[in-house]
């Protein structure tokens, strides 16, 4: 196992019964035998405020939320929010309590963000309690998912990753 | 009438959205309707013809927040439906996985969403800014909680551990351990909280709620006790349906629950303690009485520091579960179908929780009833809204729909977890 590799982490966040909301953890269990050996690939719902705990020791997170639709549901942003805050209006809040761009703010505040955090965010459609994923962010869980498993595996192996979306 | 909407402002994603009218007339506030989303409704058809060993995991599914409360009152009502007596270390295991749920909540409502409004700050990142160490404490606290969900519900979030009957699995005390020293660190820090907050400013309101929750001959109460109140009310908790109705009111969507005989009443911390303030340890007491609270207390704003105090409760009762602990040989007692109908109530970090469910012969729900903390206390958080906005006419509307989110979040209602959660339209006649 990689020194690098056990700093790494990476956690899909979200909501799996309201619809898009989903999509973190899907692109988390699509991660699944993907990333090398060391690297923690989690899953977490309800409040934002565990990420701060979460990452507390660990040198690069990459988080994977949906966002509300700007432009075209199942569109992949990758922000790095250590260089500025997340934008507000891809609303990565929460279905509940305080959400990804709280938690990064709140960890600023308290100087405890990571030294890399990258942020997925995935345009979403559908939100409400009991629906499915729409098809087009279905369709993006794969396609994060490479993205995803590209940036760790030219991080375990020491390269100035670009992986764009 | 002269209508002005004062701001609109509410995430996508947020579970719905609270709305407030406040009407205004010759200077007097006329009416007062609050709106707030209620998911349980949905869930209660979903849960019919489903087997009763499903309704632990559906109902957790109802709040990212209070997913315990949902199983803890669930698992009840299924015993009582079906004859089954747990106690002993599994019943203790209950309240040590209550306990977990009250520091996560308790610490996320008191530190991050309440606090700010007390010291004029939009939001806890804005706050964590001056009041640092503070925030560090809450989510210390909070990170507590979140072990003891771990290990005893079997993860943080929507725990999957808890069963009809007991659990899947039981933990070992060397499993436990940790979690203790993390649970004294937590009391050092909970107790600076209850110090914190109770030197907030504290709006002026005092009213004469009638009071509701569980108590317990011995303990303060998680899950299990009669169902009581200030005014005389002291029931079995299968006779809930006897006392209490849900209504339906013109202006919202969601059901009031009011007590047939009187109206609005008040769940939640502030319930909890007036009627089980004797049975707090001895040095929580004094640690309340310290932080200014005398054994009754009516202001709700104060609510805040009762959470605190609550939170200093969790970690000292988690803490004596865990010195006492012994594992059980069985991680549940066994449990057969037959059809009866049972009740069950506990205490959520919000408020009491009630369920009812009728069962087959098979172990089928054919029906399912879930009356949530916050559409038992919706009538009377309108009701101190009206008393808010009756003393803050004079002030501008920002600052007045903040002084009613202020007393909404009273309530840590499920909607009060999003900043700024209040669309409030002003008709002023």
């Amino acid at each position: 196992m990689s020194p690098r590799a056990s700093r790494i982490l990476v956690v899909g966040v979200g909501n799996r019964d309201c619809g898009d909301d989903g999509i973190g953890p899907l692109v988390a269990d699509r991660l699944a035998g993907r990333v090398p050996a060391g690297v923690q690939v989690r899953a977490l719902g309800g409040d934002m405020l565990a990420l701060i705990e979460m990452w507390s020791g660990r040198d690069t997170v990459i988080v994977i939320d949906a966002a509300r639709a700007m432009m075209q549901a199942g569109r992949i942003h990758r922000l790095e929010p250590i260089l500025e805050p997340l934008p507000r209006e891809l609303a990565l809040g929460s279905t509940h309590a305080l959400g990804v761009a709280d938690a990064v703010e709140l960890a600023r505040a308290l100087d405890r963000l990571p030294r890399r955090l990258v942020v997925y965010a995935v345009e979403g459609a559908v939100f409400e309690v009991g629906a499915r994923p729409s098809a087009e962010a279905a369709a993006a869980v794969e396609a994060a998912a490479g993205l995803i498993a590209a940036e760790v595996d030219a991080l375990v192996m020491g390269q100035k990753e670009q992986a764009h979306a | 009438m002269a209508t002005k909407r004062i701001r609109v402002d509410y995430l996508a994603r947020v579970e719905g959205e609270g709305a407030l009218d406040l009407h205004i007339r010759d200077g007097e506030v006329d009416k007062v309707r609050l709106r707030i989303f209620e998911p349980p409704r949905f869930f209660e058809a979903l849960l019919r013809g489903r087997a009763f060993t499903e309704a632990p995991d559906i109902t957790a599914r109802i709040c990212g927040i209070c997913p315990v409360a949902y199983q803890m009152s669930s698992v009840h009502a299924m015993e009582d439906a079906l004859g089954v007596v747990v106690d002993g270390e599994l019943r203790a295991l209950r309240r040590l996985l209550y306990c977990g749920e009250w520091l996560e909540s308790h610490a996320l409502h008191v530190v991050m969403l309440h606090a700010p409004d007390f010291l004029g700050y939009p939001d806890a990142i804005q706050m964590a800014r001056e009041h640092g160490d503070a925030v560090r404490r809450g989510l210390a606290v909070k990170k507590a909680g979140n072990e003891l969900l771990r290990l005893v519900g079997g993860r943080e979030i929507h725990p999957i551990n808890v069963r009809v009957g007991g659990f899947y699995r039981v933990p070992s005390r060397t499993e436990l351990a940790p979690v203790a020293e993390e649970l004294k660190q937590a009391r050092e820090h909970a107790a600076e909280i209850l110090r914190w907050v109770a030197g907030f400013p504290f709006p002026e309101l005092e009213r004469d709620y009638e009071f509701v929750a569980l108590r317990h001959p011995a303990e303060y109460p998680f899950n299990e006790g009669r169902i009581v109140s200030n005014r005389g009310l002291d029931i079995a908790v299968a006779d809930y349906p006897n006392e209490f109705e849900e209504r339906h009111v013109a202006h919202s969507t969601a059901l009031h629950s009011v007590l047939k005989r009187r109206g609005s009443y008040h769940v939640g911390p502030l319930a909890r303690y007036n009627l089980n303030f004797d049975r707090l340890p001895p040095d929580v007491q004094a640690l309340a009485r310290e932080a200014g609270l005398d054994p009754a207390c009516r202001n709700p704003f104060r609510s805040i520091v009762v959470r605190a105090v609550e939170l200093l409760y969790a970690c000292e009762e988690a803490l004596r579960i865990i010195g006492d602990y012994r594992p059980p040989p069985m991680p549940a007692v066994p449990v057969e179908p037959r059809a009866g109908v049972g009740h069950g109530c506990t205490e959520a970090p919000r408020g009491s929780l009630y369920h009812c469910y009728r069962l087959d012969a098979d172990g089928t729900i054919l029906e399912a009833r879930i009356v949530p903390p916050t559409s038992q206390n919706q009538g009377t958080i309108e009701d101190d809204l009206r008393a808010i906005a009756t003393a803050g006419l004079d002030l501008p509307d920002d600052a007045l729909r903040d002084r009613c989110e202020q007393g909404i979040r009273n309530y840590d209602p499920c909607i009060s977890c999003s900043t700024h959660f209040l669309k409030l339209r002003v008709h002023r006649q």
